[in-house]
């Protein structure tokens, strides 16, 4: 039995401790937005904030979190959507199939948490989330928006 | 209550029993709203349904894979519908409801950019016909010629009375008059909402995590397979040790699936994966075991110059001015299998009892999905269904139903208890349906003055066609394999008139199966011939643009785009200091395509693509914002094909297993792309794909341009850019 702290609840997981927090996630609290990509953290899919860092949740077993740790997936990254990453999304149409975006948009949030106004450098280095259906240059100026927005 | 709203209510008040998650297959579209639930509202027509609230319900037979089709089918319906486009969602028909109505929505395939091209008129039809059903209805209430009356955002006005109506108001009445007999569609100067760029209906669930992919469903007593195919193609299950793993958490069943297949069934994913991964199998490889890249290269190679192969193209006699030439200049180039590797790996939702078959999946074809389902599950069609929703991509992995077929024999073994087959990265990269492996031998002759006096073009290896639909071979000859080399056709013709010309192709198959994906074919002819193309102009010493030019007096669509490329990236000025430029042009899927790379490589053999500027002429531009981003995307699925893309094979199987052997481009490496829309009117061209045809060769020519060196095979991680 696990005890996580997701989204601002503390809820009780029974999972095997080798278990990936994704899939604690996904399978067990029954959140789906973070998503299964590669298992190895090489896509980004599965992104979510421990204690507002980016992490990828499918390489991280249950056993490593503990119930003082802040998890938040994108479920609970705004109360209705409006952190300034999704309303810039929203904006420039971002998306396409959208599998990925989850992450993406976490990554984004973890990146403008920790550089309000980040250089292209900075998008190149925190941004390593794969997109298949080829979003980054929005990805790009969506981030750009969402710093532009949140400081004027 | 109509059939699909029946249906869906029906199938949804099950799943809604399920404690936690509400299942998605019914798809919310607008913003943060809830859907609300389906009230009994007699459609229009097939594609129209107009609710009492006035909510527009637009019926999608085509998938929506991210590419945005379902924004551009509702604005050609809305263009002749006149509804308030801030009340639209759409719902999926279901291929079951289609074969009842005698395919009341036509193609259900969203593949070769031909979601929007294909469907455009009946689709624009259905709108104009629930418009003039709704006026009629009013000017009947009204007591007025319906001439007089004309409707705009969904309210009918009668103008000598100052009267008006709402469409939710006269929906009811219109449902039970007579379609009209003739539909006169708009002229398309006429039209306010096609060609404009409006904002995709599906963005914002897609923002909050809250849109439903087929790896999310959820019913209850659901259940969790995870499957492991014999890795080597054509091979069989020899034994499996099940009693290894039963009795390990969750595990619920272990079955062989088919002949070919084990897998686990547990309450969890990570369970089931667990379990497979400790769980001993014997396979029999079959006669494949001894196949490796290396045989399948040879097995190219001797097609190179074998006597016998199908004709593609020609006209004059290549060979004989080739070989009367003051010049010849000849060339091998290759290109690799590839995974479509979409970020949702594969996936389907069973549940089969001994009278029903429904799947959930995402599918981009709900009719062949449907008929895989109903052949699995030893069922009449009628007896089952295939209920959609978004995919997590499509590339076109998901036209052909192999994982779906697998989950039905899965789901088979359970009666009575829904299934989700839940394929690993690892699975998915491995069971793949690749690009197919060609190589191309390109002979091209010269006279005295640098003219290109005559072309052979030899493509030996895999047909996709023998592999997919055999039955649509032309006497052994695969018509899918000349994509944009054509002499004539409005699909994919070539761009140059040749004095001499030989296009033909020795079919070589192996036992990787290959399958369609995004640009297909065009891919490696694209590269072999815009490739070659600039060799031949470089050994005339003659500009790569002009070279073109002069071949393409008879081609003023492909020479279009090519000089509005040229163009923009400034062709006749010099590009920065260590910039270097490739060009390309080609059509496809009814399209016109051309691009320009600016790329560097530094001393270290290190490549940058600094901008790409790309143009499509394709004919009707419905959405100008969803082209540039389809143009966008096509850049980073090209260059990630380009520099990273190739699948190999040791032992008959495929060694790539995830993302860290199989590369795909990030954002460090993403150029800017400039995309030109140019339509030209007159004819409908796709969008999904034209442009990746472009985006390898434009590079590869930039590189030849930076360092005197000609890479001729795919993909670039291996080989050393550094100058000649």
């Amino acid at each position: 039995m696990a005890k996580l702290n997701i989204n601002g609840q503390v809820v009780e997981v029974t999972a095997a401790d080798d278990t990936p927090l994704l899939w604690a996630i996904r399978d067990h609290i029954g959140l789906t937005g973070t998503k299964y990509g590669c298992g190895i953290a090489a896509c980004g899919a599965c992104t979510v904030h421990i204690d507002g860092q980016a992490v990828r949740a499918c390489s991280m077993p249950l056993s490593a979190v503990s119930a003082d740790q802040k998890i938040v997936t994108i479920e609970g990254l705004s109360p209705n959507g409006m952190h300034p990453i999704q309303v810039a999304w929203r904006d420039l149409d971002v998306p396409q199939c959208g599998y990925c975006q989850s992450g993406m948009i976490m990554a984004a949030a973890a990146l403008l948490a920790e550089k309000p106004n980040p250089t292209d450098e900075d998008i190149d280095n925190a941004m390593t989330n794969i997109c298949r259906c080829g979003t980054y240059n929005r990805v790009r100026a969506g981030i750009k928006q969402a710093a532009a927005n949140r400081q004027g | 209550m109509t059939l699909i709203e029946t249906t869906t209510t029906s199938r949804r008040a099950v799943l809604k029993a399920a404690a936690g998650l509400t299942v998605g297959f019914y798809l919310p579209t607008s913003a943060f709203a809830q859907q609300p639930a389906p009230a009994a509202t007699p459609e229009i027509n097939a594609w129209v349904v107009i609710r009492p609230d006035d909510t527009v319900v637009l019926r999608m037979a085509r998938s929506e894979m991210g590419q945005g089709t379902r924004t551009g089918l509702c604005q050609m319906i809305a263009e002749e519908l006149h509804c308030d486009w801030s009340k639209i969602v759409t719902e999926y028909v279901t291929p079951g409801q289609s074969l009842a109505r005698n395919r009341a929505w036509g193609a259900f395939l969203t593949a070769g950019s031909q979601g929007i091209r294909q469907s455009h008129d009946y689709v624009r039809r259905g709108g104009a016909a629930a418009r003039i059903m709704l006026i009629q209805a009013a000017a009947e209430a009204w007591g007025v010629p319906a001439a007089d009356c004309t409707a705009k955002d969904s309210v009918i006005t009668h103008a000598a009375s100052g009267r008006t109506v709402r469409y939710g108001q006269v929906a009811a009445a219109a449902a039970r008059l007579t379609p009209p007999a003739n539909v006169t569609l708009k002229d398309p100067k006429d039209w306010t909402v096609i060609g404009k760029s409006v904002k995709r209906l599906d963005t914002a669930s897609k923002t909050t995590g809250a849109l439903v992919y087929g790896s999310d469903l959820k019913m209850p007593g659901m259940l969790v397979a995870v499957p492991k195919e014999c890795p080597v193609f054509g091979g069989k299950v020899a034994s499996f040790d099940a009693a290894k793993v039963s009795s390990m958490p969750g595990v619920r069943h272990v079955l062989k699936v088919a002949d070919t297949a084990v897998a686990v069934v547990a309450d969890t994913f990570w369970q089931a994966k667990t379990a497979l991964d400790a769980l001993p199998v014997t396979w029999d490889y079959g006669p494949n075991r001894a196949v490796s890249s290396q045989t399948i290269e040879a097995q190219l190679r001797e097609g190179l110059d074998a006597t016998e192969a199908f004709v593609g193209n020609t006209n004059g006699d290549a060979r004989a001015a080739i070989a009367g030439a003051a010049r010849k200049v000849e060339a091998v180039y290759a290109y690799p299998f590839q995974n479509h590797a979409p970020m949702e790996p594969m996936n389907a939702t069973v549940l089969w009892t001994p009278t029903r078959c429904d799947v959930w999946c995402p599918t981009q074809n709900g009719e062949a999905a449907l008929a895989a389902t109903a052949q699995a599950a030893g069922l009449p069609q009628t007896a089952c269904d295939v209920h959609r929703v978004d995919l997590g991509g499509g590339f076109g992995r998901r036209t052909t139903h192999d994982w779906l077929i697998q989950a039905v024999n899965i789901a088979k073994q359970i009666p009575g208890v829904p299934v989700k087959t839940q394929w690993t990265r690892e699975e998915d990269m491995v069971q793949g349906r690749y690009h197919p492996v060609t190589m191309a031998k390109m002979t091209g002759g010269l006279d005295a003055q640098g003219n290109l006096v005559g072309l052979h073009m030899r493509i030996s290896g895999q047909s996709i066609l023998s592999y997919v639909f055999p039955t649509a071979l032309q006497n052994g000859r695969d018509p899918v394999q000349f994509q944009g080399l054509n002499a004539g056709g409005n699909d994919s013709q070539i761009g140059y008139s040749f004095p001499n010309l030989l296009i033909d192709h020795a079919m070589r198959n192996t036992h990787v199966p290959p399958h369609f994906w995004r640009g297909v074919n065009h891919n490696q002819n694209a590269i072999y011939l815009e490739c070659f193309l600039d060799e031949l102009a470089h050994a005339a010493g003659q500009d790569p643009l002009a070279f073109r030019r002069k071949l393409m007096g008879n081609h003023p669509r492909h020479l279009a785009v090519l000089n509005a490329v040229a163009e923009k990236i400034g062709w006749d000025k010099p590009p920065p200091a260590g910039v270097h430029r490739g060009i390309a042009q080609q059509m496809g899927f009814g399209s016109y395509v051309a691009a320009a790379a600016e790329v560097s490589v530094d001393a270290q053999g290190k490549l940058k693509v600094h901008r790409i500027v790309a143009a499509t002429d394709c004919g009707v531009a419905v959405n100008p914002r969803q082209i540039e981003m389809q143009v966008e995307g096509s850049f980073v699925y090209g260059l990630s094909a380009l520099l990273y893309g190739a699948c190999t094979v040791k032992d008959g199987q495929i060694v790539e297993t995830n993302f860290d052997s199989y590369n795909v481009l990030r954002m460090d490496e993403m150029p800017p792309v400039e995309t030109i829309v140019m339509p030209s009117g007159g004819f409908w061209g796709g969008v999904g794909e034209p442009t990746i045809m472009v985006a390898a060769p434009a590079v590869l020519n930039g590189i030849f341009a930076a360092t005197g060196k000609r890479i001729r095979s795919v993909p670039l991680k291996d080989q050393d850019l550094r100058r000649a």
